[in-house]
């Protein structure tokens, strides 16, 4: 597993959500030119895992496109990711204005 | 030898357990089962009410403004606060607060200038860099992180892992070899500001432990000024194993307290669980897996208590704090597996805390020593060996 989450992006759209699996894991979602707008995780509380979290994100109309990662390890992953972020752009994705409050994690990922 | 708790300690002792069960319990409710932090103002909040019981900054010395709790007392309220399902890696939150890096007690008067008192005013953040990846349980050896002096200054190049909070701290506590003839002999102790160039956290490392991670460190030619060699320079693994040792009490004491809770729940569950006809608790299978935990339980508090009151007296305790650390961590570790074959499917799922024990309590008898090495530790003080 990369440090980065590096699948290829995939339409936002109520097909591709249903056709996921009910896992843990993390996600981002991005606008229309693959620009990261949040990271999120589908926990151990998510009803039916990411594709609930993904079906929240198509009603919300919060992006166009997805991608994910299903993983046990959701939690320690999601604050990579928000780490290696912050390391590639100087900022949290906008979505992720709420993780901003606490005391956020550096990384230095080369 | 008695190991009942006084008038006084078993005041203290219910006044955190219904903390735990009043305040924790009912928080930890809404959050992931694999969260280890909560929000900051509830954060404020929980550690308000642990300065108005007086019981804030337990393990800080009372000089340095912590509460005058014994060793013993620290000991039974540490099997209290890990008692919820983050219990053991984040007892209460954190809500306790803590000793931070005990090592800085014995920094000179301008480190703790810089690093003791504001990480004891919880301004800053440290983190304890020992372990490498060529080993942990073995530091006078598996050190290989170098500093070499220059001028006022010591060059640091390698690599650390597994480090808790490296990512967040604003200083580290780093081991690194010295002198590469000496074994134990050849390695210093360095404050390591965490902006300092040539200083780089690189991963995080995933592991059973989800909510609370550890990290992988790098340094490339970081420049560490003399003045923040903590201690002696070539004497720093002394400093090491001394917080190993002291470490162990509390660490054993997580564990059983993880069991007490485990092993209360599977009471409650086959008292009411009924399988052909009949209550669990009527099954003599289930009865055993009961009784045998009340061993497991019963004998780690036995021996942890033992190597807390020795501590408490200022006699030598390293083979005690041994012996409870390897009896707590495997006997915790079964009492939570047997706990889990009593609720059956349910003990598997994420709506119990038990799998998040059964996952992160494989971790406890690796961690800070693991068992092999704790037989090792008390083997030495069988046979008068020094250090090797």
């Amino acid at each position: 597993m990369g440090v980065r989450l590096e699948k290829p992006w995939r339409p936002l759209t109520a097909a591709n959500v249903a056709a996921l699996a009910a896992e843990l894991g993390v996600y981002q979602l991005a606008d229309a030119e693959g620009r990261v707008v949040r990271i999120g995780y589908a926990g151990g509380r998510t009803l039916f895992g990411l594709r609930s979290e993904l079906q929240a994100a198509l009603a919300a109309g919060e992006a166009a496109k997805f991608r994910t990662e299903v993983t046990a390890q959701y939690l320690s992953r999601y604050e990579e990711l928000l780490m290696v972020h912050a390391a590639d752009h100087g900022a949290l994705p906008p979505g992720n204005a709420a993780d901003a409050r606490r005391r956020m994690g550096r990384l230095s990922p080369g | 030898m008695d190991f009942e708790p006084s008038e006084e300690q078993a005041l203290i002792v219910d006044q955190v357990r219904r903390f735990v069960r009043e305040e924790i319990w009912p928080l930890e409710a809404k959050l992931d089962p694999d969260a280890s932090r909560v929000e900051p103002e509830d954060q404020a909040r929980l550690t308000a009410k642990t300065r108005a019981m007086g019981l804030y900054g337990l393990g800080i010395p009372p000089e340095f403004g912590g509460p005058e709790i014994d060793i013993v007392t620290q000991t039974l309220i540490a099997i209290e606060t890990s008692q919820h399902r983050a219990g053991l890696y984040s007892p209460c939150f954190g809500a306790f607060g803590g000793a931070g890096l005990a090592q800085l007690y014995e920094a000179n008067e301008d480190q703790k200038q810089r690093y003791l008192f504001p990480m004891l005013r919880g301004e800053k953040r440290g983190f304890f860099g020992l372990t490498e990846p060529s080993g942990g349980s073995d530091p006078a050896r598996a050190i290989r992180t170098k500093a070499v002096r220059d001028g006022d200054d010591w060059v640091i190049n390698g690599s650390k892992i597994f480090i808790s909070g490296a990512d967040g701290a604003d200083f580290g506590i780093v081991f690194a070899r010295t002198d590469a003839a000496q074994g134990r002999g050849g390695i210093t102790c360095f404050i390591v500001d965490g902006d300092t160039p040539g200083f780089y956290v690189r991963r995080v490392v995933h592991t059973l432990r989800s909510g609370h991670y550890g990290t992988e460190l790098q340094f490339e030619d970081a420049r560490v000024p003399h003045a923040n060699v903590l201690g002696e320079v070539n004497r720093g693994f002394a400093i090491a194993n001394d917080r190993l040792t002291r470490q162990r009490i509390p660490y054993a004491a997580g564990c059983l307290g993880v069991a007490i809770r485990a092993q209360e729940m599977s009471i409650d569950y086959a008292k009411q669980r009924e399988t052909f006809g009949a209550a669990l608790s009527t099954r003599q299978a289930i009865q055993w897996m009961v009784v045998d935990n009340e061993i497991d339980i019963r004998t780690s508090r036995w021996a942890i208590l033992a190597a807390a009151c020795k501590a408490a007296r200022g006699e030598p305790f390293r083979t005690e704090a041994a012996m409870a650390k390897l009896l707590a961590s495997e006997g915790a570790s079964r009492v939570v597996d047997r706990a889990i074959q009593i609720h059956g499917g349910y003990g598997v799922t994420k709506d119990l805390p038990l799998e998040r024990w059964y996952r992160e309590m494989r971790i406890r008898r690796i961690g800070e020593g693991p068992s092999e090495v704790q037989r090792i530790v008390m083997a030495r003080d069988l046979f008068d060996q020094a250090l090797y």
